[in-house]
């Protein structure tokens, strides 16, 4: 038997030599083939499980296109407050502490907090706004006045219904309140042009009130952001 | 030159006729007095009124003599189905519309409603797709009535329904707390409103109404919760009436059918809570 077994090595190392150079060389180029293919195999498999995602990496990347960071020379990282839908309860929204770069200038403050709030939820199913939506235009006049251009997709992308349609509102106004003390009262304009509801339900014919109380300070002369390790960042949510 | 050709013509009729002139003047004078009256009577000639102050109350426009001192009962409904034309609404994405379901909760509540022997009258009938002011201006033109504007939101937990006050967009901000929502009392209406404000006289009224609503609600249907919610809804802001609307969950399931089963349920708590209502209204009227 091993005497048959050696002579079928010696047979298989004889046929193998005597292999014409060709076909040496595919079998070669196959196993190199199949080397890289299991080099790139984890690869590939998370390229097909990110398919099965929804296509909101997409839209960011479109966004981050279209809608690049805002970033100012004023910009301080802070601990601030996020408003989105409490994971708990759909039916109402809750904060989060998130640490950001803010600006010192109101207006560049504000937009920056809108895009968070487009961009970062904590989960899905905690978003207010639309994912695909877009912060055009921010304007802010003396008085505390605010106007907040979204895109029409703030129209088409909310869930049409009452309860959505003003927790994303709150959302805003919420989240502005928390962070930009200058704003008192916020108008929402869709697309450049003023709205009679946000998708069918909730009034935008006038101005949301964000807070009450009269501007900490003058704009001229914004408060001065609170650096993160203070904690809470009391200075970064007053009158919330 | 024309004058005097008239009074000469007319001094020549007189003559020709044998009437004497005073009898001719003092019958024309008569009939301007009676001309001016008619059109007083029927508040042709409007009353100047001073510019009204940003910030002033309705009832510190309305003129204190267009309040009718009289009482008003309840006698009608008016149903608003949400919705409807080119706009469908939520949709789900088993294809439910929300302008469809809402006609069948509607004629649910319209039967429940004239068994309590209620008028009722609705925004639309078909598929037509009137404009908020076209619905208000529905709603404000009927006199001893409330009104409930029926929709179907593209989330939440299915089987829940909720009642919605308005409140004044700038008072929106909390949906879920309480708010000061001033006097029950509201006047009859018998003068002019201004329309963008018109449910402010109503908003305490109007949330009794909703609290009644939502009661039978949280009874009929497990999970939706016990009081109103107060939100800023721009329907409700131009009708000059106690009005409300309702929310179902939800058109994101995949069947119609469970959803209008619940329209009997509905429809009663609807019902109920008008009834309830009646003696509220018309002590709050005056």
């Amino acid at each position: 038997m091993i005497f048959d077994n050696e002579e079928a090595g010696v047979k298989q190392k004889s046929s193998f030599a005597n292999m014409p150079p060709r076909i040496k060389w595919a079998i070669a180029a196959l196993c190199a083939a199949v080397l890289i293919g299991l080099f790139y195999l984890p690869r590939l498999w998370r390229g097909a499980r990110d398919l099965g995602k929804p296509a909101t990496s997409d839209e960011q990347a479109r966004r981050e296109i279209v809608q690049p960071p805002i970033v100012t020379p004023t910009d301080v990282k802070v601990q601030t407050k996020l408003f989105w839908i409490s994971a708990s309860n759909p039916s109402v929204l809750e904060s989060e502490d998130v640490s950001l770069a803010l600006s010192a200038d109101p207006v560049q403050r504000a937009r920056q907090l809108l895009n968070a709030l487009i961009l970062s939820p904590p989960t899905p199913q905690q978003r207010t706004l639309p994912a695909d939506t877009a912060l055009l235009d921010f304007y802010l006049l003396p008085d505390g006045t605010a106007i907040a251009d979204f895109a029409d997709t703030l129209s088409t992308g909310t869930p049409s219904g009452i309860m959505s349609e003003q927790l994303a509102v709150d959302s805003i106004t919420k989240t502005l309140a928390a962070s930009v003390p200058q704003i008192r009262r916020l108008k929402i304009l869709l697309q450049g042009q003023e709205a009679e509801s946000l998708a069918g339900h909730v009034d935008l014919t006038g101005f949301l009130t964000v807070r009450t109380a009269a501007p900490a300070s003058p704009m001229s002369a914004p408060p001065p952001p609170a650096p993160v390790p203070s904690g809470a960042g009391p200075g970064a949510k007053p009158g919330t | 030159m024309r004058l005097r050709g008239l009074n000469e013509f007319w001094y020549s009729r007189c003559v020709h006729r044998r009437i004497p002139s005073e009898i001719f003047l003092l019958t024309c004078a008569a009939l301007c007095v009676a001309v001016f009256c008619v059109a007083d009577a029927s508040g042709a000639p409007q009353q100047v009124k001073p510019p009204t102050p940003p910030g002033q109350r309705l009832d510190q426009i309305t003129p204190p003599d267009a309040v009718q001192p009289a009482k008003t009962s309840l006698s009608v409904v008016v149903l608003d189905p949400a919705h409807g034309g080119s706009d469908a609404g939520a949709r789900g994405a088993s294809g439910i519309n929300e302008s469809e379901i809402v006609m069948d909760f509607t004629r649910a509540i319209r039967a429940a409603l004239e068994s309590k022997g209620l008028r009722v009258v609705q925004t639309r009938t078909g598929n037509e797709g009137p404009s908020f002011d076209d619905r208000s201006a529905v709603a404000n033109a009927q006199r001893g009535a409330v009104f409930i504007s029926i929709h179907v939101a593209s989330t939440g937990t299915f089987g829940q329904v909720r009642a919605y006050s308005q409140i004044p967009q700038e008072m929106a901000g909390d949906l879920l707390n309480g708010q000061s929502f001033g006097a029950l009392s509201f006047p009859v209406r018998n003068g002019l409103l201004p329309w963008d404000r018109a449910q402010e006289p109503y908003l305490a009224a109007s949330r009794k109404f909703a609290e009644l609503t939502q009661s039978g609600f949280a009874q009929k249907f497990k999970g939706s919760p016990d009081a109103p919610i107060s939100a800023a809804i721009r329907q409700l802001r131009t009708v000059g009436e106690p009005a409300i609307a309702i929310e179902v969950s939800s058109v994101s399931i995949t069947d119609r059918e469970p959803l209008l089963r619940m329209a009997p349920g509905i429809a009663d708590s609807i019902a109920q809570a008008v009834v309830s209502f009646k003696p509220i209204y018309e002590a709050a009227a005056h």
